[in-house]
């Protein structure tokens, strides 16, 4: 491999065979540049996904209260069952060593206005917890926090696309808007990585909406976080605990289903979990493929080539070129052009993935990418299948006779 | 490619002394080039053995033929045989390089047998820019400049018209008379006539084998 005047020898016959070199290496930087493509797009697809599903905390339970179908200790069936703050406080009181924060949540629409715009957003009133559990990031100012709650201020957090809409691009902090009515102060802007909806809400304390609803104290639904250390047995154990709680104090028959609900989302990752290892062994299979039909064009390639040479070698073995020497010299092309076209395909390929970045976000394709040692070790499998493919024939034109090459047609 | 065999030489033995030119004639099928072949070492025997300059050869692998081939022989074909997208002098070249010969080396000794068959001039040209003639120089000059031995040359003139042949011979006469023994095979008698000694073959047996006064093709030439 070191020797330089094999080196000539190749750079020579490659200058003097351009098409030839070029449409090989074309077809091997085309497979690799497809191949990081696919995967890089299947990546993306993952990641679309992961942002749908995971971008809540993953150690929360979801209480619903619901309408009981059963008759139980003297209560009628169809009773609906109403969440209060006294069940916020008993959960706390009951659970003290699981829970990591409780927070309600009660959602209303409402017409939001400043000056001359306005729009319809969801309003979410919540204890401080709430911004955990939707791993709400704060650009500016504050989230809604314990004094808030305490003193029922009419101050709202808003979300970035609810700053874009009514603000333009003036600043929100300390402006007053008018919710369904009521004036709340401005006191924090947040983005979440949960997509376009989850960034049009208005969180307030819960308290404020209770005092708005006729000083109500009723609740609808209640977000329990508990520590993450539970893992996932103890994140069941007390889902279940959680929910003979709260059947017992609500009076629901222990096989009511639709008393009250209870989603675990740690239960969910896994669903969720085994749908992105599903995702993740299309796109590793759709890489696989991209590969062998790489191979096969390789392959092809060199069969065709070493055919049309079969009388070149026929003729450099009749003037003294051992069978190793003719193994040698396809070997080497073949691998110094698979390695070159690789490289450059590996590189269009990656370029191509970083252009696109985001673009391709409407067609759930975000931030596709391939890790660097999944484009390392594919171009390396196809310069490896590329000496193979290259080595087959090569042997058998080594092992033809010169004079059956060199026999006129 | 059938399985049948067919026994193309049946028994030859004869001997050729370092120096000599011999015509080996036959018609088609009798055998001729096969047995050019087996000098060669592009094919083997059944059954018999070949020496040559002493040397039994016998049990060749691939490997070990190619280096006699290279050392030993030097191959003229009918149809040339140059490598078309090499220039005259790469094409002499090649034999030195797979004797892993430094190229500037290589290069000065293609050039002075190129010189030799009178294509000095044409060193830089394409086969395909060359008339039969040339080609067949060059061939003759990639069959000498890894100074072998033994010259074999098949039909080395019949893709060429008289004159052009003439001419040819007669660089192949200059060869001979520098010492290099030269086995031709041609199926015209006037080519063999150029030769010192002709071999008739008739299916696969020597029919004929005797010595001839040489007619000198420069005598045609001009």
């Amino acid at each position: 491999m070191l020797n330089r005047d094999r080196w000539q020898e190749m750079f020579y016959t490659l200058r003097k065979n351009k098409l030839r070199a070029i449409l090989s290496g074309f077809t091997i930087a085309m497979g690799i540049f497809i191949f990081v493509l696919l995967f890089g797009f299947g990546n993306g697809l993952k990641n679309s996904f992961e942002q749908f599903f995971l971008d809540d905390s993953t150690n929360t339970v979801f209480l619903y209260p619901g309408q009981t179908e059963k008759p139980y200790r003297g209560f009628k069936a169809k009773r609906r069952i109403i969440f209060k703050n006294d069940d916020l406080t008993d959960i706390q009181q009951n659970f003290p060593f699981f829970i990591d924060y409780i927070t309600p949540q009660i959602s209303r629409g409402a017409l939001v206005k400043r000056g001359k715009e306005s729009n319809n957003y969801t309003i979410r009133a919540v204890a401080p917890g709430h911004q955990y559990a939707e791993k709400t990031i704060i650009t500016n100012g504050r989230y809604i926090n314990e004094a808030d709650v305490q003193n029922k201020t009419k101050f709202a957090t808003i979300g970035r696309l609810v700053e874009k809409d009514l603000f333009g691009n003036k600043p929100s902090l300390g402006e007053q808007i008018d919710v369904g009515g009521v004036s709340f102060k401005v006191v924090g802007v947040f983005k979440d990585e949960g997509g376009d909806n989850e960034e049009r809400l208005i969180y307030i304390p819960y308290t404020t909406r209770q005092r708005l609803e006729k000083s109500n104290d009723r609740i609808d639904q209640i977000i329990v976080a508990f520590r993450p250390e539970l893992g996932y047995a103890g994140a069941m154990a007390l889902e279940k605990k959680l929910n003979s709680f709260m059947r017992k104090k609500h009076n629901i028959a222990p096989n009511d289903r639709s008393g009250i609900y209870v989603r675990n989302v740690a239960s969910d990752l896994k669903e969720t979990q085994k749908f992105a290892s599903v995702l993740q062994l299309i796109v590793t299979f759709v890489g696989l493929g991209t590969l062998l039909a790489g191979i096969i064009g390789i392959s092809n390639i060199m069969v065709f080539v070493v055919k049309e040479r079969t009388k070149e070698l026929g003729i450099r073995k009749a003037i003294g070129a051992t069978p190793k020497s003719v193994v040698g010299m396809i070997l080497h092309e073949s691998v110094f052009i698979t390695t070159i076209a690789g490289y450059i395909g590996l590189l269009t390929g990656v370029g191509t993935l970083a252009l696109i970045g985001d673009s391709l976000e409407e067609f759930f394709i975000i931030n596709p990418y391939i890790s660097t040692s999944t484009a390392v070790i594919a171009t390396l499998i196809l310069i490896l299948f590329g000496a193979v493919a290259g080595y087959i024939p090569a042997r058998r034109a080594a092992k033809i006779k010169p004079i059956i090459a060199l026999r006129d047609e | 490619m059938g399985r049948s065999t067919l026994h193309v030489l049946k028994g030859i033995s004869f001997d050729v002394q370092q120096g000599e030119m011999v015509a080996i004639m036959g018609s088609s099928g009798s055998g001729k080039s096969t047995l050019l072949n087996i000098l060669g070492m592009l094919d083997v025997a059944d059954s018999g053995s070949y020496t040559l300059d002493k040397e039994p050869i016998k049990n060749l692998d691939e490997t070990k033929a190619a280096i006699y081939r290279n050392k030993f022989l030097g191959f003229v074909f009918q149809s040339f045989n140059l490598i078309s997208y090499k220039t005259a002098l790469e094409n002499v070249m090649l034999p030195l390089y797979y004797q892993k010969i430094g190229r500037k080396d290589r290069q000065e000794r293609a050039q002075k047998f190129l010189e030799k068959v009178g294509l000095g001039p044409w060193a830089t040209h394409h086969p395909n820019e060359l008339s039969g003639g040339q080609k067949q120089r060059v061939a003759i000059a990639r069959a000498l400049v890894s100074e072998p031995k033994v010259l074999l040359a098949d039909e080395p003139t019949g893709a060429l018209d008289s004159k052009t042949s003439y001419e040819l011979m007669d660089v192949l006469q200059t060869i001979n008379d520098t010492g290099i023994t030269l086995l031709i095979v041609t199926h015209e008698k006037d080519i063999a006539n150029m030769c010192k000694r002709i071999v008739h073959l008739r299916d696969g047996v020597i029919v004929e084998d005797k010595k001839i006064k040489q007619v000198r093709a420069n005598s045609y030439v001009k």
